[in-house]
């Protein structure tokens, strides 16, 4: 017995030297007239290599080059995301960002409790009526829309174009309707090329854990691969880290998504089809900084440059220039309405 | 006597007192490696949990949830049988209760819709927590791999249901329900306002004392624990251990499930896929931590949920993943370094006795 109490007088007094430990030094002191942002990020969180870090990256350039002061919170369970929210709120942030559709309701319940606070949501799901009129979000909110399916058209008959097979790959991540926007833009890019191709789309699962699944996302890629497929594109998240390392394993074709992800497969990346969280993010706090901003609905497509894809000098060499031609003449005729990108499947 | 409770309760307390002091010394490493002072992040983490009635009430909400699937696991645990389903039984019971409350017209006093809701629920646990009690009783089937496995099965078979059935336009969850909400406690407690903290947690506290009851008090109890200890001899007493693991599964799935209420009933009024974020798999730690006793499920409940609000406060300072760590590192502690400090303990009461 005594031995258990001396233990324990010995790891108390360990943990309270450490206790005394003050690596800082002194308190960084902020800037009191800087803009502060607090974001709560989405499930997957932060080393995405997409969503969630392009959020961060938006936010970083806007600290960098705003002088904004940021502060992230990554979530665990249900309830963690209005704490989260709740936690920055009553800080008194200028302006508060859920990284997510999740997050629609927690923002419209915090937003009408802190009605001078201003927030923003990315994919922020805005309801429509009986009539189908679309409900306007709460006049502090922002609510940061992409068209993804647009993109996914382009990348979709590029895919279909340089893929010299009839069968094209798609991997979402979890099965719901916002990732079924990138399938129906795939789908229809694919048959506008292509009609008669297949596109073999899977899902990696069906809670929000399928867009952390990298051995799930190479396990559909293999077998998608070896059914004959040579390009596959993916909507996943992290579980596309999978799909890239399918594709440098077996020198077939890989298409990134949010952000440019040449680098995870140098020379197996057809391109990336951009979903500019990034700038949506870093508007929304100029906006903020500039005291310009305003709730409301904001839609980015192609012509907004919300989203796109990537042609530079890291996959010039995969797409033949008439290729190349083929796919912008495509966007210049989604962009003056000359073709309709199906959102649903 | 005096002296034989002093040693019970340092057998009961030091132990857990060494673990968390060991989890704790690591924890103030792990913290320096991220250059801040361990004593800034852990007075952020109290205070943001216990420091404001809001981040309070926000522990007991959490509590909840972990108490109802931690008495699921410890109950079975009891039986002798692990029970990993409980993230499936959660969502299953969340499922059920919503179901039921949408199906029920707007307006049905609460006294009527709240027992039928929690009944859905309790059915949803039922069925989950039943079926491999069933198997494992009538062909030796393994619990642990059956319940894994009827994880998968049963979320994906409510988010087939959700997203192709029920779907609210492009969000994931049911329609609100039409009756059976409860209350929230900032209503009696204002200071509590925001929080998510419901009655509900009061319904978690009473099934631990049923618990209790059940376990220490009541021949069936009895069975079950007899069951645990050493099935052989239990059956040759005459307990039949086929019925006791089935009931101990069925009883064990429906406490889980009832743990999807506070979501449901409490909080947000519907089903939302994916809500349980893996509370069903830290409720295995809750029932391990605490021993795999109602009471002590109830305190390691409290004391996990403590570590997940106040680890929300703590980002802006280290990741996330650092509380996920010191989570692990206590479990750790708790359950290995534990035994071994028992039998130390056990052999310092013989050398006192003799």
């Amino acid at each position: 017995m005594r031995k258990l109490l001396i233990t324990v007088a010995i790891l108390l007094a360990v943990h309270t030297a450490f206790l005394v430990f003050s690596p800082r030094g002194t308190e960084a002191v902020a800037d009191p007239d800087a803009t502060r942002v607090g974001i709560v990020l989405d499930v997957g969180g932060r080393g995405d290599k997409s969503f969630n870090d392009g959020a961060y990256a938006g936010a970083d350039s806007a600290m960098k080059r705003l002088g904004a002061d940021i502060r992230f919170i990554e979530p665990g369970e249900g309830a963690d995301r209005e704490a989260g929210l709740r936690l920055l709120a009553a800080e008194g942030m200028d302006l508060i960002m859920g990284i997510g559709f999740i997050f629609t309701d927690d923002l419209i319940v915090l937003s009408r409790e802190y009605p001078n606070s201003n927030f923003a949501g990315v994919d922020f799901s805005v309801g429509t009526d009986e009539a189908g009129n679309v409900i306007p979000p709460p006049p502090n909110v922002a609510a940061l829309k992409f068209r993804e399916e647009e993109g996914s058209f382009l990348v979709g008959a590029l895919a279909a174009l340089v893929g010299n097979s009839k069968r094209v790959g798609f991997i979402g991540g979890m099965d719901i309707p916002l990732i079924h926007k990138f399938e129906a833009g795939y789908r229809a890019g694919v048959k506008h090329v292509c009609p008669d191709c297949t596109v073999v789309a899977q899902y990696a699962g069906v809670t929000p854990e399928a867009f952390a699944n990298p051995g799930r996302g190479k396990e559909l890629a293999l077998s998608q691969y070896q059914s004959g497929v040579n390009v596959i594109f993916h909507a996943s998240g992290a579980t596309g880290g999978g799909l890239f390392e399918a594709a440098r394993a077996t020198g077939k074709l890989a298409i990134g998504v949010d952000a440019d992800q040449a680098a995870e497969a140098p020379g197996r990346v057809l391109t990336s089809m951009i979903k500019g969280v990034n700038a949506a993010v870093y508007d929304a706090v100029a906006r903020v900084d500039g005291k310009t901003f305003k709730g409301g609905v904001y839609s980015f497509g192609l012509a907004e440059g919300g989203v796109g894809y990537v042609y530079d000098d890291n996959n010039r060499a995969l797409i033949p220039d008439a290729v190349h031609r083929r796919v912008e003449q495509i966007k210049a005729d989604i962009i003056a309405g000359r073709i309709k990108v199906p959102s649903t499947r | 006597m005096s002296e034989s409770f002093r040693l019970r309760a340092e057998e009961a307390l030091l132990p857990s007192i060494v673990a968390l002091l060991i989890a704790l010394i690591l924890g103030d490493v792990l913290i320096l490696m991220f250059g801040e002072s361990p004593a800034h992040v852990y007075s952020r983490m109290i205070e943001g949990a216990w420091g404001n009635p809001y981040g309070f009430a926000q522990v007991l909400y959490k509590t909840t949830t972990l108490t109802f699937a931690g008495l699921g696991i410890a109950l079975a645990l009891r039986a002798g049988l692990f029970n990993i389903g409980a993230e499936g039984q959660l969502a299953a019971g969340a499922f059920g209760a919503a179901i039921v409350g949408i199906s029920l017209p707007a307006g049905t006093p609460g006294l009527v819709a709240v027992p039928l809701c929690l009944l859905g629920a309790a059915a949803g646990g039922l069925l989950t927590g039943g079926l491999p009690g069933v198997l494992k009783a009538k062909f030796g089937a393994h619990e642990v791999i059956v319940t894994i496995m009827l994880n998968f099965v049963v979320l994906a078979l409510l988010n087939w249901l959700i997203v192709e059935r029920l779907r609210t336009a492009d969000t994931l969850h049911t329609p609100e329900i039409n009756a059976g909400a409860v209350p929230r406690l900032s209503e009696f407690i204002p200071a509590f306002h925001g929080s998510a903290a419901n009655v509900t947690f009061f319904f978690a506290i009473a099934a631990a004392i049923w618990c209790w009851w059940y376990l220490f008090r009541t021949p069936g109890g009895y069975a079950l624990r007899a069951t645990g200890l050493q099935p052989d001899a239990a059956e040759y007493s005459g307990i039949r251990v086929g019925r006791v693991w089935i009931k101990a599964m069925a009883l064990g799935g429906m406490l889980a499930a009832l743990g999807g209420t506070n979501f449901v009933l409490g909080y947000k009024h519907y089903y939302e896929d994916g809500f349980t974020g893996g509370s069903g798999f830290l409720a295995i730690a809750v029932a391990i931590v605490g021993r795999n006793h109602p009471f002590g499920v109830v305190i390691a409940a409290f004391f996990f949920a403590t570590l997940s609000q106040g680890g929300l406060a703590i980002h802006a300072l280290v990741p996330k993943q650092m509380v996920e760590v010191l989570q692990g590192i206590v479990i750790l502690a708790m359950a290995a370094a534990v035994p071994e400090v028992q039998r130390a303990l056990r052999s310092a009461r013989k050398v006192v006795a003799a």
